[in-house]
């Protein structure tokens, strides 16, 4: 009945108890809470069935953000746990512990916060960029999202029943293979890193057709703002990498589930084609990651230097040769893994390449603020802090890149402190850059300044002392993944990254006092006029803060880079139109949430070998689909009165905030 | 015309166009998913490529495959993508009748085509060359069980278009749905040309 599910397979650990009892406990709030408010029907229909790409995009960082506590705290962990655990001192968990927690750490911080913060950020921002009321396929999106939260409920699933992977986040052939690891926790991480997988492939598609097929009359693919035309590249590798890594872990299943000899060591199996196969994914998937934060600094940089940015062109390009460069350097993940030395030269000469475009990138940014007229807002700090760090990982990255130096520091805590040098200010740096951008365009006012500030100094300060010891203690020989160590000289930098770490931890915690007080005083930030911080130049800022349903009454005619920064200029932006017609819109359904539950019900039954739930469940997955395919109301009409009353009020609120003077209309050139 | 039928039009106009829109984005968004789908059957070629000569000690192609049998399977799915061509020329000159029967021939050969890989994998697995054996034999039945798992999926999706064909005659939604399902089962076609080249053909030689 229930497969190989125990009683016994509850972790009895202390230290994991006391977590499982404090996730219930606020579980059962939030679920007292909603029933004491009676919001279950509002959540239902407000939020979880929402095709709204703004509430979607909005659903998507609040997992995000969550995953980030959870994954923080595994990195906090991790580094107390080093920072003790020297010769006699065996630290506080064992080595079998420490492997989960690591192998949990990376796949929660690139599946479950990197790809659903930009996702969420996509969502959020490209159709209001690109002027077009929704995504391609608004239903699609509500799936992959629900996938996406699915693989990561079967994360968090992982920690209360049963256990995690200890084979890193990376997997590592042949040690997840049943003969080595015939535990549950390789199958959690396969499941849930598969599920959401899926998730992201349909959502490369959805958002890939998007760009290309919604966007406004006039918007030619040289005129599309840089967010939109690095989440383009971001979404093709997305569309051709993800797949990769949907067959590698189909073909470890088969290995787990049904004895083949795919990546074992025995039986003409070859362990080499999951280093290959997996980092030919995981590649590109940094640059998935990295490109669209790169648009956001693009975006930003420009509106706060109040001027357009510098080398529109170079930075297309750049990010185009960055695209196709990250298809070919997948096997510097392995140089020292006997390959052939024009093999490992080729690579290298390629990885440094990448040097190039990013370059561009960094000094078409340095000269867009030149002599521009800089607004010190916390969306800027995150930006310059960004600048500074990451040319620092960068070069560590191309040190690396060269064979022979990478010898001296494969797996090393060197190699640490470089990924994280460069995902940090990189990707998570630019996502909450994006975060305190367009924060006020999806929910109408701004977020404090001085806690954001503070929580960028927390970051910043905090992520310097946390990450340049390791590059000192990689040199000094440690390699990553200690649970325990001998060498006393070794220790000084760890108890430095240790305090590192708990400064991120204030940095965190700034960011939810941000928050906090944010939401308290949201009357006194309202954005009246859509066009936030007065200096807006793209098109999501014509439209209402929050927008409305259908994001534009009447969808723009672009005639140039920058079209909102034009509209003003010529003083068309905030003019009323004399007609309106009536929208199409597409309806809620609760396909998204119906379909995620079973895929969490999937992967359960999958890890536990509950083959009657997994039957169950896949054929109700496809039933659901089936059932999809012959529902015909899936759409609705907005009357063009409606459509007057809503725009009639907005003007309204935008005439008292232009007496205000709110409108920085006639500052833009 | 009074100010209700004129609302009425505009909205219908309104939807009409929107149709019209996404007719378009539909079949390009799915283009797409199917290029990301070539992806993984490239992946699953790449591995037969690398595992195909691990024999383990073993039978090889050679042993294993009758290329006669594999003709005539081969025939049942290329005939069958024929036949599926010739329903969509029904479709646009909206012959119902033609388009069924059309779709019920592309099915039963789709059946046929299943069959036979079914027995094929059967009779390798009772003489004790299942997928467990060597490398090659893993590579072989996943790339081969993948492709036959599509077409599955493509022939419930064939039997749910019949249905829909019945009822609601040839709606946006209906056309629209034949239209991938066509690009679908080419695909998988194409898809099958590869697998029949690379692993059969060329395994034999």
């Amino acid at each position: 009945m229930f497969g190989k599910l125990k009683f016994t397979d509850i972790p009895t650990d202390p230290l994991i108890l006391s977590v499982v009892i404090g996730m219930i406990v606020g579980a059962v709030a939030i679920i007292a809470a909603l029933t004491y408010f009676k919001k279950w029907g509002y959540l239902w229909k407000e939020w979880l069935t929402s095709v709204d790409h703004k509430k979607i995009g909005i659903m998507y960082i609040i997992f995000a953000v969550v995953m980030l506590l959870r994954g923080f705290a595994d990195g906090i962990m991790m580094r107390t746990q080093q920072a003790m655990a020297l010769g006699a001192n065996q630290g506080y968990m064992d080595a079998h512990h420490f492997d989960q927690i690591f192998s949990a750490h990376g796949t929660i911080m690139i599946i479950f916060v990197a790809m659903p913060f930009m996702f969420g950020l996509m969502n959020l921002v490209i159709p209001q960029q690109i002027g077009a009321r929704d995504v391609a396929f608004p239903l699609l999106n509500s799936i992959s999202l629900w996938f996406t939260i699915a693989g990561g409920g079967l994360m968090m699933i992982s920690l209360a029943i049963g256990e995690f992977s200890n084979t890193g986040w990376t997997g590592l052939a042949p040690l997840f293979e049943k003969e080595f690891n015939p535990g549950v926790g390789v199958d959690y991480w396969m499941w849930a890193f598969q599920i959401a997988g899926i998730g992201s492939t349909l959502g490369g598609v959805n958002f890939f057709t998007t760009i290309i097929k919604m966007r406004a009359p006039g918007m030619k693919l040289m005129k599309m703002p840089l967010f939109t035309w690095t989440s383009l590249t971001a979404n093709v590798l997305i569309i051709i990498s993800f797949p990769v890594i949907t067959a590698a872990l189909f073909l470890l299943t088969m290995d787990r589930y049904l004895g083949m000899h795919i990546f074992t060591n025995e039986l003409g199996g070859n362990m080499m084609l999951w280093n290959n196969l997996f980092w030919m994914w995981g590649h590109p998937e940094v640059y998935i990651v990295v490109l669209p934060a790169f648009g956001v600094f693009s975006e930003v940089v420009a509106t706060f230097s109040r001027k357009r940015i510098f080398g529109y062109k170079s930075l297309v390009y750049a990010t185009a040769v960055i695209m196709i460069l990250s298809f070919i350097v997948w096997l510097h993940h392995f140089f020292t893994m006997a390959n052939n030395p024009n093999v490992n030269i080729f690579f290298g000469i390629t990885t440094m390449m990448i040097a190039i475009p990013t370059g561009v990138k960094v000094y078409d940014w340095l000269f867009t603020m030149y002599r521009g007229r800089i607004v010190f807002t916390t969306p800027m700090y995150w930006t310059l802090g960004f600048l500074v760090l990451f040319v620092l990982g960068g070069m560590t990255g191309v040190l690396m890149a060269i064979p022979p130096a990478d010898f001296m520091v494969h797996n090393s805590l060197f190699l640490i402190a470089h990924f994280h040098n460069v995902l940090i200010p990189g990707a998570l740096f630019g996502y909450l850059a994006g975060f305190n951008y367009w924060f006020p365009k999806a929910f109408g006012f701004r977020l404090n300044e001085r806690w954001g500030k503070l929580s960028f100094w927390g970051w910043a300060v905090g992520f310097f002392l946390a990450f340049m010891p390791l590059y000192v203690a990689g040199f000094m020989g440690m390699p990553r993944r200690m649970a325990h160590y001998n060498n006393p000289e070794w220790q000084p930098y760890l108890i430095v990254a240790t305090v590192g770490t708990l400064i991120i931890g204030f940095g965190i915690f700034a960011m939810l006092v941000q928050l906090f007080l944010s939401v308290k005083n949201r009357k006194k930030n309202r954005d009246l006029t859509g066009d936030a911080w007065g200096y807006g130049r793209t098109l999501e800022w014509h439209t209402a803060s929050p927008a409305a349903d259908y994001n534009f009454a009447i969808i723009p005619h672009v005639k140039e880079i920058d079209d909102f920064a034009r509209m003003k200029a010529d003083g068309t932006a905030f003019k009323q139109p004399e007609k309106y017609y009536p929208i199409v819109m597409p309806k809620n359904k609760p396909y998204g949430p119906i379909i995620g539950a079973l895929a969490i019900a999937f992967g359960f039954a999958m890890v536990w070998y509950i083959w009657w739930l997994a039957v169950a469940s896949l054929l109700a997955i496809i039933a659901t689909v089936i059932f999809i395919g012959f529902d015909n109301d899936n759409e609705y009409v907005i009357p063009a009165g409606e459509v007057k009353r809503i725009e009639d009020e907005r003007f309204e609120i935008m005439s008292v905030a232009s007496d205000q003077n709110i409108i920085n209309e006639k500052e833009e050139k | 015309m009074n100010t209700t039928e004129a609302k009425n039009m505009d909205e219908a106009q309104v939807i009409a166009a929107e149709h019209a829109h996404h007719a378009e984005i539909n079949t390009f968004g799915f283009w797409i998913y199917l290029m990301s789908d070539l992806v993984i059957f490239s992946v699953l070629f790449a591995t037969f490529a690398v595992l195909g000569k691990n024999y383990a000690g073993g039978p090889g192609p050679t042993e294993l495959f009758h290329l006669p049998y594999l003709f005539i399977e081969t025939m049942f799915l290329l005939l069958s993508s024929v036949t599926f061509g010739f329903s969509m020329v029904a479709m646009n000159e909206h012959k119902k009748k033609a388009v069924i029967i059309g779709l019920i021939i592309t099915g039963l050969l789709g059946l046929g085509f299943i069959g036979m890989e079914l027995y094929e994998f059967r009779e390798l697995i009772m003489a004790g060359h299942g997928p467990d054996k060597s490398g090659f034999l893993s590579s072989f039945f996943t790339l081969v069980a993948t492709h036959g798992t599509h077409v599955t999926f493509g022939l419930l999706w064939l039997v749910v278009m019949i249905i829909q064909v019945i009822r609601q005659g040839f709606s946006y939604g209906v056309r629209s749905r034949l239209v991938r399902l066509s690009l679908f089962w080419h695909f998988l076609d194409i898809v099958w040309v590869g697998v029949f080249t690379f692993i059969y053909l060329m395994g034999m030689v």
